[in-house]
């Protein structure tokens, strides 16, 4: 059946009224782009800010060593996410299981979240990285590589705890119920049934975590590894020139939109395939 | 085959059980009616071990199931029982749910779930439905797959506790034909419901609980048709309107 004329009059003003609204957006946007390059570039000290912090032969000839740092930094964020992961989840059940028996490791999860939240993770790193190695201990590990890893865990596993803690407790007691009513144990209801619901209702904020987590891989430049921070603070040492910091930059923005798309299009799956659109 | 002796029940200082003695023979269906917070859901509740008793015993079979030694899981294997709402996982598709207690805690082969599952959910007339996930169910779809699922852990005892009470009356008539084809089988089925007419077509007893003690029992002619207790009589007319 072919559309009423009513129908079409509708549909041509919607038309038409979408067209306009894209072109004031459009113009809006090259008005204001258009007036903050021109403000900029106005200013009397545009010239030194372009050759010191955008320079494009420096950014060309520091972009190899800032990439070969970088790679440290992707290193260190892939290996302590999934630590922090695993920590947050064993501080989350810990505090969450009602046990009796578990109430000393549950002091130790809570004083563990309570401190490590508490402290900058600068001072957490500077610690770990220095403090670790004096003791001397046999076994403890003497790679900056790991000691940054642990330092990082420590501060971001804290955080993360609460996260998921925070995730079991909004699950409805009912998928508790129906999980024991089944004859699932306790153990079982949590990781079959409250802890992937947990997970997945707070996937937004362990992604913000994330986000962050990759970002604070630099804090470990001061312990001395040489990330790409460290690389690119050497190079503007050397030239004087701030440009490879941009660089740096653009590299820690590059990695976090993947994960930030990533986390979206899993948010967007679970909720397609649980709402049946 | 499940019996309740003196059961009590506390929620903080308000007694929500005050003594309730029930004994269930097995293929019989009891329903239990009252007013919301007469106690039906609590017992219930007691039955299946998510509510401790602080008085009484439970027995099932010759087994003391209210004794503190008693493995509750255990006794969840046998006792089926379906809520109100949000029975279902979300994060898992119809079959998903319906197999997780077989393969988990029966040690069932998966493949032998899913095929028992699948029979059930033709049964009901969900087949089509395996893949997908609770939310794109109506109502009544989740609550008959819930009665599946619960079937599917081959339980001597279902406890059904109000799980009509969320559903548009449109759906109400498709859950109700579940039970009566499980009744049909001889399944042991406790419910407790508002729906007094179903309530009298398919009881054998009807228990009318008032202020977490039994006020009347019953075959359900003689209670609904001629209530002993004058507290019966006025619960029913508010119910079924004046006779």
């Amino acid at each position: 059946m072919s559309p009423s004329e009513r129908q079409l009059e509708r549909q041509r003003y919607r038309r038409r009224r979408s067209l306009i609204r894209g072109a004031v957006a459009a113009v809006s946007t090259v008005v204001v782009i258009g007036l903050a390059v021109y403000v900029v570039g106005q200013s009397s000290g545009w010239d030194r800010v372009h050759r010191t912090y955008f320079w494009w032969p420096d950014a060309k000839s520091s972009f190899p060593t800032v990439a070969r740092a970088f790679w440290l930094n992707i290193r260190l964020f892939m290996v302590v996410e999934v630590f922090v992961l695993i920590v947050g989840v064993l501080v989350a059940i810990v505090r969450v299981v009602p046990s009796p028996a578990l109430a000393p490791i549950k002091l130790i999860a809570i004083l563990y979240a309570d401190i490590f939240r508490g402290t900058p993770t600068l001072l957490i790193v500077l610690l770990v990285g220095f403090g670790v190695p004096a003791l001397n201990l046999t076994g403890a590990p003497s790679s900056l590589f790991w000691l940054g890893a642990i330092a990082l865990t420590l501060s971001y596993g804290a955080y993360v705890g609460e996260v998921i803690r925070a995730g079991i407790l909004s699950i409805h007691p009912t998928q508790w119920a129906s999980g024991r009513a089944l004859g699932l144990s306790y153990g079982q209801t949590m990781r079959h049934i409250v802890l992937p619901q947990a997970i997945r209702r707070v996937a937004p904020p362990l992604l913000n975590d994330f986000v962050s987590l990759q970002k604070d891989t630099a804090l470990l430049s001061t312990i001395g590894l040489v990330e790409s921070l460290r690389a690119a603070q050497v190079i503007s040492g050397r030239d004087f020139t701030f440009t490879a910091y941009v660089v740096a930059a653009v590299f820690f923005i590059a990695a976090t939109i993947p994960l930030a798309r990533f986390t979206d299009y899993l948010t967007v799956r679970s909720l397609r395939r649980e709402n049946g659109i | 085959m499940l019996r309740a002796e003196a059961v009590r029940k506390s929620f903080g200082d308000q007694e929500v059980l005050k003594g309730i003695d029930l004994d269930i023979a097995e293929g019989e269906v009891i329903c239990l009616i009252g007013a919301s917070g007469s106690g039906k859901s609590t017992f219930l509740r007691c039955l299946n071990l998510l509510e401790q008793v602080d008085d009484g015993d439970i027995w099932l079979e010759d087994r003391e199931i209210t004794d503190p030694r008693v493995d509750v899981d255990d006794v969840r294997r046998s006792v089926g029982i379906v809520f109100q709402a949000y029975n279902l996982f979300p994060h898992l598709s119809v079959l998903q749910n319906i197999v997780l207690g077989p393969v988990k805690v029966l040690g069932h082969q998966r493949a032998d779930a899913n095929d028992r599952a699948l029979e059930l959910l033709s049964q009901i007339g969900l087949r089509d439905r395996a893949d997908a996930y609770p939310d794109a169910l109506s109502g009544g779809q989740q609550q008959r797959v819930a009665l599946v699922r619960a079937m599917a852990m081959q339980p001597r005892v279902l406890l059904l506790d109000e799980i009509t009470s969320a559903l548009d009356p449109m759906l109400v008539g498709d859950v109700l034909d579940v039970i009566r084809s499980l009744r049909a089988d001889g399944m042991t089925i406790v419910m407790a419901t508002h729906e007094m007419s179903f309530a009298r077509e398919i009881a054998d007893r009807v228990v009318f609980l008032c202020e977490g003690q039994i006020e009347e029992i019953g075959p359900p002619e003689q209670v609904f048709t001629s209530p002993r207790s004058p507290r019966t009589a006025e619960f029913l007319a508010r119910y079924l309107g004046p006779t």
